[in-house]
């Protein structure tokens, strides 16, 4: 009797501390041609999974398969180029403002290889990339809703409609910062704002610089 | 010192009166030395700061009431250690203790001295709080008992989850995500939120209010030198609550004037797109996804 109840507490404290623990992938990304390369994109819904219908973001690892992960590594003093892939249609941020670029270089953004510093927040921006403590807010551009071929099962792929999203960035002093989006773009959830937004490995995740 | 046999029910009021007299006499000694160090040694040092006029009052309150309840502390800390040694067992057989007697005399002292201190402290508290000119907006409500004197520069705080962001109306409603004030102007805060209970905290400038979604609460503050204050949101609000803090700025006049109109500049497209000017806003749709 108290064997087995000490095993039962045991499972029990392994499961706890294990779940405790769990947290997405870190991905280790390198530098290439002096560049530091990131290519994420952003989903309506994952599409596989116990969330499957939850908005996420992913990260491609350096061999070029996507992880579902929000964690990655960067080099300390050098300059990040992202590239996200955009596949979500528009949802309007409650705050206007999150339609403007701002701490990129040279505070701007491509979008489909167009330079732009403000993205019209009513109908062009679905998701962002927000590093509040980095001080740099990108809105990510939206893709029709009467677009062809919308991705419904991450990873998604080129071939399907998405918008391309890409910005540099000086990564600096070695640190751990957050980033969001800060659309409330949770379908299902009171203002948007339950489920993936408050989740690390959907619409929250850290860039590690080190 | 005399001893008291225990069980006896017959006190020797001489050895009250010395006991009463060395405690008097400890507790003047400490108020004279206690009393001066809380306010002039300890008191400066004591928080939010005095990087605003507010948070210099804030300070010279805690300081004036430091000044009085330490050596009250210390006398209770004095009476509790003479008594620890005074009265202690000295090995006689247990019996009943000496019973209390009133004395009327040391029960009126002890009523008038302690009302005394508290209504001095009601008093000089409610006075710098509404007469001394630092405004009474502390983040109460949308109606500030008492506005400080003089013209005051309005700037609007928008918490949402998780970032506080910042309106300038008399910059054609402008809006930053970094808090920059002039020095030597009076702010007028509006504190608001577009989604959950945030706290919108300047901690060495000792103000804070509550956001709360359709609420416009208010606060005063006047920056007093140039340099930098930690912002912090003090209302548990959700995943990264413990990452949502920033730095502020303050810029001397002609630096506001130069970074408002290259901010206002800089960001005159997405003005377009902001509602206008409010103290709440309510946006639309309530439910969001997609």
């Amino acid at each position: 009797m108290i064997l087995a109840t000490a095993l039962v507490v045991g499972a029990l404290a392994v499961y706890v501390f294990d779940f405790a623990r769990h947290r997405p992938e870190t991905i280790a990304i390198g530098t290439g041609d002096g560049v530091v390369k990131v290519r994420m994109q952003t989903v309506a819904q994952l599409g596989y999974g116990p969330k499957a219908d939850w908005v996420s973001y992913l990260i491609e690892r350096p061999d070029g398969e996507w992880a579902h992960s929000t964690i990655f590594q960067v080099p300390a003093h050098s300059t990040v180029e992202f590239t996200i892939l955009q596949y979500d249609n528009a949802t309007p941020p409650r705050n206007p403002f999150w339609g403007q670029v701002i701490g990129t270089e040279g505070d701007v953004i491509e979008v489909d290889g167009e330079s732009t510093k403000v993205l019209d927040p009513t109908k062009e921006v679905a998701h962002t990339f927000t590093m509040p403590n980095f001080g740099v807010y990108v809105p990510l551009a939206a893709v029709g809703n009467d677009a062809k071929n919308q991705c419904q099962v991450a990873p998604c792929t080129e071939d399907q409609a998405h918008r391309t999203i890409k910005f540099r960035i000086e990564t600096g002093e070695p640190g751990t910062y957050r980033f969001q989006c800060i659309i409330p773009c949770a379908a299902g959830f009171a203002q948007g704002w339950g489920g993936p937004m408050q989740t690390i490995g959907y619409m929250d995740g850290l860039m590690e610089v080190v | 010192m005399r001893e008291q046999p225990l069980g006896s029910t017959d006190p020797h009021p001489s050895d009250a009166r010395r006991h009463a007299r060395r405690l008097a006499w400890a507790c003047i000694g400490i108020t004279l030395i206690s009393a001066p160090l809380a306010f002039w040694v300890l008191g400066p040092g004591l928080p939010p700061g005095t990087e605003s006029f507010q948070d210099d009052n804030q300070v010279w309150v805690n300081r004036v009431i430091l000044a009085f309840v330490l050596p009250i502390y210390l006398g209770i800390c004095a009476a509790f250690i003479y008594s620890f040694f005074a009265f202690r067992d000295r090995g006689r057989a247990a019996g009943d203790a000496v019973p209390v007697a009133d004395d009327p005399r040391v029960q009126r002292w002890w009523i008038v001295a302690s009302a005394a201190v508290v209504v001095f402290l009601w008093a000089f508290g409610t006075y710098e709080w509404i007469w001394a000119g630092v405004g009474s907006g502390g983040g109460q409500g949308p109606v500030p008992l008492v506005r400080p004197d003089g013209e005051t520069l309005e700037v609007q705080v928008i918490g949402q989850q998780w970032h506080f962001t910042y309106r300038y109306p008399s910059y054609g409603g402008m809006e930053s995500p970094e808090l920059i004030l002039p020095q030597d102007r009076q702010i007028e805060m509006h504190v608001t939120s577009l989604d959950v209970v945030h706290s919108f905290w300047a901690v060495e400038l000792g103000a804070k209010a509550d956001a709360v979604p359709g609420f416009d609460n208010i606060l005063y503050l006047e920056p007093l030198d140039p340099g930098a204050f930690e912002i912090k949101c003090a209302e548990l609000c959700g995943l990264w609550h413990g990452q949502m803090y920033a730095t502020g700025r303050i810029l001397s006049p002609s630096e506001f004037d130069d970074w408002a109109s290259d901010h206002r500049r800089a960001t005159a497209q997405i003005t377009g797109f902001l509602p206008d000017y409010a103290h709440v806003y309510f946006p639309q749709p309530e439910y969001r996804g997609s």
